[in-house]
């Protein structure tokens, strides 16, 4: 009898001892994965594409209801509005086609003083358009899984862009799915120009939706309204997409706002330049001019 | 009188319950809602579930598989690995620790007691993801997503609630 009392105590204690033993563990662990996502990279993004391979199809059929859900609300919505959205066409159809004349005659301009020059054309880009199945990170990480991966000749370093202009860059492509990096992430760097006097600066993301702006020089005045676009600096993208507006400049920290909504982010175009990133240089000769034509 | 095999086998996978269901939160919070400016900050729904199992049955998750969750999940979130287990182990540890204080306690202090431990996986994963990138955050961001995981807590928790019900009543 006396044995059989101290038995399920010292048996609770000791499931008390391991329990607390495997949190140490896994905490530690945790710490070691940290330092193994920091040590081999190439490792941990195999991982990853694999993983996102694998949940791709998954993610696909739950996004499915949540947009035929906000389609629905759209159309209420647009039927709502639809005699003042009529107007506004109209109206913006006429100042467009307006543009369009100027467009034409610059176009035109363009073309035969590109003829004068000898111009070499870049490379031309080509696209694959593929679906937003994912958004993920919350806070701490601003990325999309999308549709498309080695399969579509989707490779790391591409441009993702959306209707509005550049979202984001290929970080990881799989085989059927690839995940881009939004610029507002904090790993983003995209090297920009600024207003006008296109000034040059980095735009750097901080999990905000509004992205700052870094090294720019001291002497540039840049003013809210004023348009933000790539720069082709360093080769990763192609100079002149449209990125954003600066929303706010405050003692040095000057904020952007993306031209994209990360709620309307549908289908993506993964544009490939014909750049090769980095690490190869590009004749500035070549791609500078093509971006003092875009009109505004 | 001895269960039989597939007496055993029904409990046994009934009580995976809790993993499975965090697994599908987990996938849950990635879909892309068209809600304006809220994924990037939407709620921790896995921190959620962790606490909710954690405060009503820690018999059926233990820390292996919170690991193996919060590792999954960085590696799907593209966010630092380690900095998901990380939040999810100091979740469960917190809970795990005070194992007396949660036991029979009304739903409105098991919330209470959530702001506070949601707080803690908040600042946990926070400097686990600063640590890592060695720069650090935006705070606004990760406060309004803590604000979102505690105001989401009634809903998942109710639905956790009638699966546990319908699911694990008798075993």
């Amino acid at each position: 009898m006396k044995q059989t009392t101290p038995n399920p105590n010292r048996l609770n204690h000791l499931r008390m001892l391991v329990s607390r033993f495997a949190f140490i563990v896994l905490v530690v662990a945790s710490f070691a994965l940290m330092l193994i996502g920091k040590a081999d990279t190439m490792l941990v993004e195999r991982v990853r594409t694999f993983m996102s391979d694998a949940v791709t199809p998954v993610a696909g059929l739950l996004s499915q209801p949540a947009s035929t859900v906000s389609a629905v609300m759209d159309n209420m919505r647009e039927l709502a509005a639809i005699r003042e959205e009529n107007s506004r066409l109209r109206d913006e159809n006429a100042r467009l086609l307006r543009w369009q004349t100027a467009a034409r005659l610059l176009e035109a301009e363009n073309d035969s003083l590109r003829g004068l020059l000898n111009f070499v054309p870049g490379p031309r880009a080509s696209f694959v358009t593929a679906r937003v199945v994912a958004d993920t990170g919350g806070a701490f990480a601003h990325s999309l899984l999308v549709t498309a991966g080695g399969r579509e000749l989707v490779e790391k370093g591409q441009a993702a862009v959306s209707g509005e202009g550049l979202v984001g860059r290929v970080i990881e492509a799989g085989h059927r799915s690839s995940r881009v990096l939004l610029l507002t992430d904090i790993n983003s760097r995209i090297p920009v120009s600024v207003g006008n006097a296109r000034a040059r600066a980095i735009l750097a993301g901080d999990n905000t939706e509004r992205p700052r702006l870094l090294y720019l020089r001291s002497q540039v005045r840049v003013q809210p309204g004023d348009r933000v676009t790539t720069s082709g600096d360093a080769g990763a993208f192609p100079p002149g997409l449209p990125v954003g507006v600066v929303t706010s400049v405050d003692d040095g920290d000057v904020r952007v706002e993306p031209y994209f909504q990360r709620d309307k982010l549908e289908y993506l175009r993964i544009v490939d330049y014909g750049l090769m990133g980095v690490l190869t240089d590009i004749d500035p000769g070549a791609s500078r001019p093509s971006a003092s034509g875009d009109l505004r | 009188m001895q269960p039989s095999f597939w007496q055993r086998m029904n409990g046994a996978s009934r009580h995976q319950l809790p993993l499975v269901l965090t697994l599908i939160l987990m996938l849950v919070s990635m879909v892309p809602t068209r809600l304006p400016d809220f994924m990037s900050i939407s709620p921790m729904l896995t921190v959620i579930s962790v606490y909710y199992w954690a405060v009503y049955r820690p018999d059926l998750m233990g820390y292996g598989s919170v690991f193996l969750i919060g590792v999954l999940e960085d590696l799907m979130a593209a966010t630092p690995l380690g900095a998901g287990p990380v939040s999810l182990l100091v979740t469960q540890g917190i809970v795990m620790s005070q194992a007396k204080f949660f036991r029979g306690k009304s739903f409105a202090v098991t919330w209470w007691a959530f702001l506070l431990v949601a707080a803690a996986a908040a600042v946990a994963k926070w400097m686990a993801v600063a640590l890592v990138q060695i720069s650090v955050p935006s705070g606004a961001a990760v406060l309004a997503t803590y604000g979102m995981t505690v105001a989401f807590y009634p809903v998942v928790a109710w639905i956790m609630a009638r699966f546990q019900l319908a699911i694990l009543r008798e075993v």
